[in-house]
């Protein structure tokens, strides 16, 4: 059972403007990268289990340069609303760290 | 070879609506006057110009007033007489309502066409601004501009586009100097970084010699607070860098090509914010094993309790309220149940959020539960528990919610459409 802590050497969330938030998931190297980057377990229906989203609105993007995947979905509800609890959503990415690849 | 120009970024919509919506900052005053001090003199020392991008944290009217008076204040004390371009970028609803009404007004995803309530919820709307008003600012001998919201990037990229440097690689410099050393190996060695243009491409480099670049950590930086890291949309365009090439010039510097700028028709992000609501807290620190055991229980049923007090003693007067239990040391971050078999923690901290329509309707809400969250028991018919609180009087009123409301371009025919520039000559006042 391999998870995304176990080959990614960081993964980091953070708010791309008021109405996205965007990850960056830093595999340990190009093999990882290759292996893992476009795993369906890292798609959208990911997003729209853990935070709501609307798969349409879930953007993903390999780097390949970077051994880095990209991912951004729209967010379910306005930065800094009623409900808001991380305004920067620099926490939303520890519920990928145990997200199970294979 | 020193610089030609100081270009800084001094906002964000990252901390929230809050800083829109009331004019102003999220830093304090004698730190920012302390900064610019800094740069003010350097530019002065060095006879270069002094860009400030989005002043104020938010760049709105208010947000650019605010930074102007600091800057009089600078040069009064240290003998300076910068010609000053504050660039105003508010849009008021009237006119807002009439381009909207022309089809002017495109949403971005995730909201939808705008109507005119939502223009009249904003307290405060801007423009996002491109590199035309900086450009045009400096062209008429600006020695210090204060810019309302501006694009990063268009901050930094202008001083290139008016000295004639091909846009891909100064909206891609830009873009990779928005954040100083974030785009270094070191983040906290050193604040800024210095770029050069040239035809080809650009170079970057750490200002601090104790920092350095490296190709991985410059390309990195594209990745930063973008949703896409491979193009950028820009008013008037979309840097494209998909192509480009990163390649260490030596130890400390990196040279980048390839970068693309596509022309587009010019349009400019619309930013709205206003109150949504008042909130009223309180809060308990719970060390009671019983409770920490059954945590998840424990909120539910405390959340059940306050909704059922209020129904039964505000009742339909409380309006459209909500309450939240957010259990710091738990779950407050996510909100999310934590798998079966987690352990529980020494203590939470629980706050109690209430939401009301009116700051007095949302302090009654609390009132009405302060009793019931301070001493809600977990086990029915036992001696009834007090939790930890601290304050007293134990609800506190927050303020108003603020939200953004706009998320939305609106097309333009020329770039200067939305900004309104008015001059502050300090040589001629000294010279009168």
């Amino acid at each position: 059972m391999t998870t995304v802590k176990d080959v990614c050497r960081h993964v980091r969330s953070k708010n791309a403007g008021p109405y996205w938030v965007t990850f960056d998931l830093f595999f340990d190297g190009p093999d990882s990268f290759e292996k893992h980057h476009a795993n369906p377990a890292l798609g959208p229906q990911l997003f729209q289990r853990l935070f709501g989203a609307d798969p349409a609105l879930v953007r993903h993007y390999p780097v390949a340069d970077l051994n880095v995947v990209k991912i951004s979905y729209a967010r379910t509800s306005p930065q800094g609303g009623v409900v808001e609890r991380d305004m920067h959503c620099g926490q939303q990415f520890v519920r990928l760290l145990d997200v199970q690849l294979d | 070879m020193g610089a030609h120009a100081i270009a800084t970024d001094a906002g964000s919509t990252d901390s929230g609506a809050a800083y829109l919506a009331l004019g102003m900052s999220k830093n304090n005053r004698s730190s920012v006057k302390r900064d610019l001090a800094i740069l003010m003199k350097a530019g002065a020392e060095a006879g270069i110009p002094v860009i400030v991008g989005t002043s104020g944290q938010a760049g709105g009217d208010k947000n650019v007033d605010w930074t102007r008076d600091i800057a009089l204040e600078i040069a009064a004390e240290h003998g300076l007489n910068p010609k000053i371009a504050l660039l105003y970028s508010e849009v008021d609803k009237a006119s807002l309502k009439v381009r909207n009404a022309a089809g002017q007004v495109k949403p971005l995803a995730p909201l939808g066409a705008l109507d005119d309530a939502t223009i009249d919820s904003c307290d405060h709307i801007v423009a996002v601004l491109g590199a035309e008003p900086y450009v045009s600012a400096l062209e008429a001998g600006a020695d210090l501009i204060l810019g309302g919201r501006t694009t990063d990037t268009a901050v930094l990229s202008s001083f290139a586009l008016l000295k004639g440097a091909p846009w891909g690689p100064a909206w891609h410099a830009a873009k990779i100097a928005e954040c100083g050393s974030q785009c270094a190996v070191y983040r906290t060695k050193g604040a800024g970084v210095m770029i050069s243009i040239d035809n080809d491409g650009f170079e970057v480099e750490t200002l601090s010699l104790e920092n350095r670049c490296d190709p991985h950590s410059v390309s990195a930086h594209m990745l930063y607070e973008n949703s896409n890291p491979f193009r950028l949309t820009e008013p008037g365009g979309v840097l494209d860098v998909t192509q480009a090439r990163y390649v260490a010039l030596d130890e400390r510097r990196v040279g980048v090509t390839g970068s693309v700028w596509e022309k587009t028709p010019y349009t400019v992000k619309l930013e709205g914010a206003g109150a949504g609501g008042y909130q009223t807290i309180m809060l308990v620190g719970i060390q009671d094993p019983e409770v920490l055991s059954r945590l998840d229980e424990f909120h539910d049923k405390m959340l059940a309790a306050l909704r059922h007090r209020v129904d039964t003693t505000i009742g339909a007067a409380a309006g459209d309220y909500h309450i939240s239990l957010r259990l710091y040391g738990w779950n407050a971050v996510s909100g999310d149940k934590p798998s079966e078999g987690t352990p529980a923690p020494r203590e939470v901290g629980v706050l109690f959020v209430a939401t009301a329509a009116t700051q007095d309707m949302a302090s009654q809400i609390a009132k009405a539960c302060n009793a019931w969250f301070f001493h809600f028991p977990i086990v029915e018919d036992e001696e009834l528990p007090s939790y930890g609180f601290a304050f007293t009087p134990a609800d506190i009123e927050r303020g108003a919610v603020y939200e953004f409301k706009l998320n939305h371009v609106v097309e333009l025919d020329d770039p200067m459409e939305l900004v309104r520039t008015t001059w502050i000559d300090l040589k001629k006042k000294e010279a009168a």
